[in-house]
């Protein structure tokens, strides 16, 4: 169980992902009042049909992204450890996106300023509904493990292993 | 503008590659919605005059892809494909599920209207505001999986070199025909994914006459806005909150009624409905569950329910054949309708189907039509191109299965579906072979018999029903009843998923629409005049039909012949309808529903509803 001083992770399971999206739709209204999957800070890929999986920060010890940022835009919470985006001072000039091991901000559809999952300030919606159906991909933890920050990962490189893992030699013919 | 539309349609003439946007008056949204209704007002507008002359395969027909407002925001994303059908030469409202309504939304349109016909394949890409038509060379001819594969990363790589500070973009939506669609053949889907299928119709035939091999759509934008958010939040979780506590179909989508449907109800498809009942426990889902099933929960945007999982085959010599698990549908027309009773045969047949771009329904049909008449003797192994057809030989059926998307040989006459192959075949053998066609106005029956009278289906359901056998629009006494095609016709305009409708009360889906809108809307309001409105145009339409065939109510509003065949075994032995009380039932509904005698809408329903241009025209058919 956490704390609410201590911060938190997302442990996520990928290869239970439905792909049915409801963390993109809780995401979207909860920070911009509207179903938008393109603004949701948590995305969920489909390079290959069957192997969908939720692509969101996954808080890199070292955060490159806060440290790469130019303009200050970017910090980290104490209190949750998750990065924050001060969209004022966000140039949308995509060097976070590109230091990021996993590629994972996004730039905000209509607005000038990138997207990183702010962890809901400890009570992440996203987390919620996936529990609510009984998915169980994601799921509040401590953030005590040194692995976590591998889940920053490529889209194209998580797919490829949930494509094997799955459909095993012939996910080739798929990627 | 009403809340709840994106406000714009998309219209493309691939004759001239115009692209330009559209809209529809208020009205015209509110009392046609989107999806079919929308589908059904747009082609009788533009082609109702001449409807009888117009090919659905040649360029003058309409293929239209419409969401509804419903559209990803209740649950289970889905978009309603329509067009003239070349099964029926009406019109069919055929929805998918899948991202692609939901791209279309955000990328600013509720729909698209395609005309025309393209010199060379082709296919549409959205992104957002930016629309084009793009060669297709290189993906036709292609299967299910490789379209996919190729359209996918090529537009994913169009995305980054355009938006290049954007970040990773996910993978846009796409809507495709496999070779069959390319070729013409009738029982050819609009596919999604690998396996989601629009399949009642015919219309990856359209599709592939006119050239259009995919349409790929990417949305950045939001849903449209929306007139009360918060009670939207309020039902979706409602709708959710009930199917996640439905165990059935959670766990086993409706892949468990391959075995349910045959030994509790006695109404699914057994060697061409010869039979309706069997008691194969080989057939059973906990067979497909532990042996083939490789994800159980798998779904579309916003989806609860997961009716589809994914299955393959790991070992042996279907060793590689992935689909969805299959479901109902596809379980018995390629299982227990071919004499197959085990998953991974079933499995194979049904990935191959998705593969080649078929509908497992009406593919399905017509393997069985032509293996009762291999039985029969009247098609020879010589006919069918050296196949020995025996019911339960899995490679003789995927091999005619090529050969129909390929229209090789024997395929080129079935890839008319079963009743026209029927008609062709009757008339070279001088028999009549519509006896053994599964059938209604050119569009084979769903899985749902009626003989028992244990299933959802009247004995009306397919001889009235607008879209012929599509057990999705089943026709129903009182025409108002909550499973009748009126609130099919809701369904598939408003663009929401059928089965997430299931043990929800009756309104909800209204007061989705409501929610959505903000414009007031009862079920009673919606049966009449709404829904009534929108029965008619697509009964005029039908019987107005085509070039190639026409209906005539009195031969053609009826049953197959071998629903009136009492069944030969199983708890329901010797049933059938009886015909009389067939005639009884039919004049009921044609009362109902506003129609004559002869089944034609009379003048005065029709000039109630506002339909005085109907009315006239379909004078032709009341002299």
């Amino acid at each position: 169980m956490t704390t609410k001083k201590e911060p938190i992770w997302i442990a996520r399971e990928l290869s239970r992902c439905s792909g049915c999206r409801k963390c993109e739709i809780a995401c979207s209204l909860s920070h911009e009042k509207r179903i938008w999957p393109e603004a949701s800070r948590i995305r969920v890929f489909m390079l290959v049909p069957g192997v969908e999986f939720p692509h969101f920060c996954a808080q890199c010890r070292d955060y490159p992204c806060v440290q790469a940022c130019p303009s200050k835009a970017l910090s980290t919470s104490k209190r949750t450890g998750a990065v924050l985006v001060k969209p004022s001072k966000c140039t949308a000039c995509g060097l976070c996106i590109d230091v990021c091991p996993g590629r994972i901000p996004h730039l905000h559809p209509s607005e000038n300023h990138v997207l990183i999952c702010d962890l809901c300030r400890g009570n992440p919606q996203c987390v919620k509904v996936c529990r609510e159906g009984g998915w169980n991909v994601l799921k509040k933890v401590p953030r005590t493990n040194r692995t976590y920050e591998l889940y920053a990962r490529k889209p194209e490189e998580t797919t490829r292993d949930l494509a094997i893992k799955m459909y095993g030699e012939k996910a080739r013919e798929f990627l | 503008m009403i809340l709840g539309y994106a406000g714009k349609f998309l219209e493309v003439d691939l004759s001239t590659k115009n692209i330009r946007e559209t809209t529809f008056r208020e009205e015209i949204l509110k009392d046609y919605v989107g999806g079919r209704g929308l589908a059904a007002k747009v082609l009788w507008d533009r082609l109702g005059t001449e409807w009888e002359t117009v090919d659905p395969l040649g360029p003058r027909n309409i293929l239209t892809f419409f969401t509804g407002p419903l559209t990803g925001f209740f649950p289970g994303g889905r978009i309603c494909v329509s067009g003239k059908s070349p099964q029926s030469n009406g019109v069919v409202g055929s929805t998918v599920g899948g991202e692609f309504g939901v791209e279309l939304r955000c990328a600013g349109y509720d729909g698209i209207i395609v005309t025309g016909e393209a010199k060379d394949p082709s296919y549409l890409f959205i992104k957002d505001s930016e629309v084009e038509i793009r060669d297709a060379g290189h993906v036709w001819g292609k299967d299910a999986k490789q379209t996919v594969r190729l359209l996918t990363h090529e537009c994913r790589e169009l995305l980054k070199k355009r938006f290049s500070s954007y970040g990773e973009f996910k993978e846009p939506a796409i809507l495709y025909v496999g070779p069959a669609g390319e070729r013409k053949v009738r029982t050819a889907v609009v596919a999604a994914k690998w396996t989601h299928a629009a399949g009642y119709g015919g219309y990856g035939a359209v599709m592939g006459a006119k050239r259009l091999k995919a349409v790929v759509a990417k949305g950045t934008g939001p849903l449209p806005e929306v007139a009360d958010i918060r009670k939207v939040k309020r039902l979706i979780k409602a709708v959710c909150d009930n199917f996640y506590e439905f165990e059935l179909w959670r766990r086993w989508g409706t892949g468990s009624a391959g075995y349910e449907v045959g030994a509790r109800l006695s109404s699914e498809p057994v060697r061409n409905w010869q039979d309706e009942w069997h008691n194969e426990k080989s057939f059973g889902v906990d067979q497909f569950e532990n042996r083939v099933w490789i994800k159980q929960l798998w779904s579309d945007f916003g989806c609860p329910t997961c009716c589809l999982k994914i299955a393959m085959v790991k070992t042996g010599k279907f060793k590689g054949a992935i689909t969805d698990n299959p479901d109902y549908e596809l379980q018995a027309y390629l299982g227990p309708n071919l004499g197959i009773f085990t998953p991974e045969e079933n499995v194979f047949l049904a990935s191959l189907i998705d593969d080649l771009g078929l509908c497992g329904i009406q593919t399905g049909n017509v393997l069985g039509f032509a293996a009762e008449l291999f039985q029969r003797g009247i098609l020879t192994e010589k006919d069918l191109d050296g196949i020995a057809l025996e019911w339960g030989d899995a490679e003789a059926f995927a091999a005619l299965t090529r050969k129909i998307a390929l229209r090789e040989g024997i395929g080129d006459l079935l890839a008319e579906g079963t009743y026209r192959a029927a008609l062709k075949i009757g008339k070279t053998k001088n028999l009549d072979l519509l006896r053994y066609a599964v059938q209604s106005k050119g569009i084979s029956i769903g899985a749902h018999g009626l003989r028992s009278g244990e299933d959802f289906a009247q004995i009306i359901s397919y001889a009235c029903s607008v879209q012929g056998g599509d057990h999705t629009s089943a026709a129903a006494l009182p025409l108002d009843a909550s499973g009748s095609e009126l609130f099919a016709i809701f369904n598939d305009s408003a663009v929401c998923c059928w089965f997430n409708t299931a043990g929800l009360r009756r309104r909800t889906r209204f007061d989705f629409y409501t929610a959505i809108t903000g414009l007031e809307l009862t079920p009673e309001e919606w049966c009449k005049p709404k829904a009534l409105r929108i029965l008619q145009l697509q009964r005029a339409m039908l019987l107005l039909a085509g070039p190639d065939l026409k209906w005539n109510p009195k031969i053609h509003d009826a049953n197959p012949n071998r629903f009136y065949e009492p069944l030969s075994k199983g708890p329901y032995e010797g049933k059938a309808p009886q015909e009389t009380k067939v005639e009884k039932d039919k004049k009921q509904y044609y009362k109902e529903a506003g129609w004559d005698e002869n089944g034609i809408p009379r003048s005065e329903t029709l000039r109630r509803l506002g339909l005085q241009d109907v009315d006239k025209t379909l004078d032709k058919l009341r002299n």
